[in-house]
């Protein structure tokens, strides 16, 4: 049978090595597959996270060869087994343990975002061709590549200033439902930083859901910052008019 | 010893955070109360993500004709009468409302041209019942609920693991764990706890079920003394993938069936004609499950031991819209285009029917002040469960759980806890790092994965199922003798050995009770019993531990009032 060598990061935030280990090979296996046999054979106590091994879940993501990727999706049978490939954790996050990061602050600035909130009296009626773009920024399994892959966040650490695609994914989720009565474009100037992000397009490049992310999400929530807050024909109307009570 | 712990006080405790635990967790929130919600992932990971086919409500979107009863009746039918009624009565009558309730929380279903939650056909369903997001419905309910319940306020400890519930006299009163980031103990006292902990499909060698799934929530309620009930009723999904090795088992959404997907073995015969000719391959799941392995046994099956499933008769846009995580799936994994060809697919172990014993309107086990919803809880599905029900299962008694929970806590105070009881908690949980040169926690699991396979799978006899009680009481003392390596910082090996354990209880359970039931029945077929038996069939197996040994003993199904026997009584 085949066999591959891995270099698996093992340690903490403190530091730590790569660990090689040398792993069997059968039709179709992933990346995931060979971390699971050296837990089995060689390091029990090796730290991965996963939960679904589908592509559903978002939790085993890891660089592979130094690609963000999950690593339940990455085959074998894709990367040269010719040198040693190489497991490290996401960059951008503190590590926990081998291949375990702490991630939590993404949960923090989750909370930070105005829930739907839907007009008051709103008939439940919406159509499909309202719904698709919508559904798309729903797709999001939360894997946090994007944000791994973010310059803004993994090379400038600007987490306090900037949200990061996977929020600006989510806000357009919410800016664009069809029946959802609250505008966040404040908050997206203010608090998730928008401004910093100069669409190189590296989240979308990683998606696993291959969600357009800087396309779809980004650059039309940059529009509609700009339009708010830096038309000023635009800003006189809202004047007179009355804006949209602002999140 | 004294055991170092930090203390958390909360009026309800929920342990887990799938679509169970995260509805109850609102539930109990709405009723005013302080709510912990602890569990084993990250926020959002829990095995609900995977549910892709949809959420079973009568609303009657589609066909206009659908509607509680209806639904009730398939319930019924579909559990072969095993079913606690008054779940299934709940069940059916406010799944369409809690439907509505996550829309108006934010979930975004597909739509009909006339802009209601579309609705998809499903095996065992008399009408097109699922409200659905492409086969990604799972996703969409857990983050609709977790972002709820986020904003709400809910507490929550993510990747923390409890070990025991605590008891004040005869009502629960405590939990007790460690988070698996640091290995450091936990310590949650709680007036109210509510079990939505999942099945135990990880106790299966082919299974559908994450890591996470190994009857935690089982084991701790039978430890404090709770009842488990229908035991033996595990669920096969008839479509996982056989092929590669690596994604054995990785479940193949029913809503290939429901959007015309056709069944057919190698010689190109479509077989369901042979074993359910009416409703073909949207039969209900333990008659397609047992229908492919019998193919697959009589030496029809496919290159790799499975059956065909080809949905590419359809265009193959639709396909994509429709399914677009299977055809990823298959396309990634597997190097098929769906669109273009079949694939390959065979039983894979999916989900429990069984579980913790609870009363119908409220969700409360036989322990007070414990609760349970969701898989881990037993009734609704009686000896076989409908697709699309569980979804529906985990919203409404998750709701009726977190509310329930809340009343009760009402009633109780939050007292000290007996030291004794945690210091011998957390004794268990550092045993495995004292002993030297014990086995290894993975060769232990591996083995039971293999009894559970093929001594206690879809089909079952006697012999085998006496041969795997021998082989559980083997695996039992091993487990005894375990050690672990490393530290207690997240270390995989030291909490799977403690996953062992609730899975070696649930596993003797489940074996226990398959072999009492001497007939077929539903998911529990004995090929030494082949038939329906009269007797049986009011007859609900109980599991209840009596000092160290588990007992069995047999309980009558509750009798329907006349008006739902009329209902599922006409035309055969």
């Amino acid at each position: 049978m085949a066999e591959a060598n891995f270099e698996i990061f093992r340690g903490n935030n403190d530091g730590g090595q790569s660990v090689t280990y040398r792993v069997p090979i059968a039709p179709g296996m992933v990346v995931l597959d060979a971390l699971h046999h050296i837990q089995a054979h060689h390091a029990p106590d090796l730290a991965v996270r996963w939960n679904c091994k589908a592509g559903k879940c978002g939790s085993c993501s890891a660089e592979v060869n130094g690609r963000p990727r999950l690593t339940c999706k990455t085959r074998m049978d894709a990367l040269p087994l010719d040198k040693p490939i190489t497991v490290q954790p996401m960059k951008s996050f503190p590590i926990i343990k081998d291949l375990v990061t702490d991630v939590s602050w993404n949960y923090r600035v989750n909370k930070k975002i105005p829930p739907f909130t839907p007009r008051p009296g709103v008939k439940w009626k919406m159509y499909q061709e309202d719904v698709d773009r919508v559904q798309e920024f729903r797709k999001c399994i939360e894997c946090f590549l994007c944000q791994n892959v973010c310059h803004v966040l993994r090379e400038h650490e600007q987490m306090e200033q900037f949200g990061g695609p996977r929020f600006f994914v989510r806000v357009a989720g919410l800016e664009m439902h069809p029946l959802d009565s609250k505008s966040r474009t404040k908050m997206l100037k203010d608090e998730l930083g928008i401004g910093l992000c100069n669409i190189t397009k590296c989240c979308t490049e990683v998606c696993p859901e291959e969600i357009h992310i800087t396309d779809n999400a980004i650059i039309p929530l940059k529009e509609r910052v700009v339009d708010e807050f830096y038309d000023p024909l635009l800003m006189l109307v809202r004047k007179i008019r009355g804006a949209k009570e602002s999140g | 010893m004294t055991t170092e712990y930090e203390t958390h006080d909360h009026d309800v405790l929920i342990i887990g955070a799938g679509g169970a635990g995260l509805r109850a967790a609102l539930g109990a929130l709405a009723q005013g109360a302080n709510v912990g919600v602890v569990c084993k992932s990250l926020l959002g990971k829990a095995h609900t993500v995977m549910a892709e086919g949809g959420i079973a409500a009568a609303m009657g979107n589609v066909d206009a004709a659908d509607n509680w009863r209806t639904h009730f009746r398939d319930t019924m039918r579909g559990g072969k009468f095993l079913n606690d009624w008054r779940m299934a009565q709940i069940h059916a009558q406010e799944a369409p409302e809690r439907v509505h309730e996550l829309e108006q929380w934010g979930a975004l279903f597909d739509r009909t041209k006339d802009g209601e939650i579309l609705q998809r056909a499903f095996g065992g369903h008399t009408f097109r019942r699922l409200a659905h997001v492409g086969d990604r419905t799972g996703l969409e309910m857990i983050r609709t609920l977790q972002d709820r319940g986020v904003q709400m306020g809910i507490d929550v400890y993510m990747e923390c693991t409890i070990s025991r519930l605590l008891k004040d006299g005869d009502r629960v009163a405590g939990a007790f764990g460690y988070w698996r980031e640091q290995g450091r103990f936990v310590l949650f006292r709680a007036k109210s706890i509510v079990l939505a902990t999942g099945g135990i499909g990880k106790a299966y060698k082919i299974t559908s079920n994450s890591w996470e799934y190994t009857g935690d929530g089982m084991a701790l309620a039978y430890n404090a003394g709770a009842e488990l009930k229908d035991m033996e009723f595990v669920q096969f999904h008839p479509t996982g993938m056989v092929w590669p090795p690596g994604v054995q088992g990785l479940l193949v959404t029913e809503a290939v069936r429901g959007e015309g997907g056709i069944l057919r073995n190698k010689l190109g015969e479509r077989f369901m004609e042979k074993y359910d000719p009416k409703r073909m391959e949207l039969s209900t799941r333990d008659v397609v499950a047992r229908s492919i392995y019998t193919e697959v046994r009589e030496g029809r099956g496919t290159e790799h031991g499975g059956a065909y499933l080809d949905i590419s008769h359809k265009p193959a846009e639709y396909v994509k819209k429709k399914l677009p995580s299977m055809y990823h799936q298959f396309k990634e994994l597997a190097d098929v285009d769906i669109t273009k060809g079949p694939m390959e697919v065979g039983p894979t172990c999916h989900y429990m029917m069984g579980g913790i014993r609870v009363e119908a309107e409220t969700a409360q086990s036989s322990v007070p002040g414990l609760f349970a919803a969701g898989e881990a809880a037993a009734g609704l599905h009686g000896a076989n469960r409908l697709g699309g029900n569980s979804l529906s299962d985990l919203l409404v008694f998750g709701r009726r759980a977190g509310l329930a929970a809340a009343d009760h806590a009402k009633t109780v105070q939050n007292t000290p806890l007996d030291p004794a009881q945690i210091e011998a908690a957390a004794r268990e949980l550092l045993a495995p790092f004292e002993r030297k040169e014990g086995e290894n926690p993975y060769t232990i699991h591996r083995d039971l994965q293999d009894v559970m396979q093929n001594l206690v799978g879809i089909f079952r006899t006697r012999e085998d199922l006496t041969r795997a009680m021998a082989e559980l009481g083997k695996l039992k003392a091993r487990a005894e003798h375990l050690s672990v390596e490393g530290s207690r910082m997240f270390n995989p090996g030291w909490h799977l050995a403690q996953d062992l354990k609730s899975m070696l209880t649930v596993s003797e359970a489940v074996t226990r009770s398959a072999l009492a039931r001497e007939e077929s029945r539903g998911a529990h077929s004995r090929i030494d019993y082949p038939a329906f038996d009269a007797t049986w069939g009011t007859k609900n197996n109980i599991i209840a531990r009596a000092g160290n040994t588990m007992t069995l003993r047999q309980s009558p199904v509750r009798e329907m009032p006349s008006e739902l026997k009329e209902l599922v009584a006409d035309e055969k």
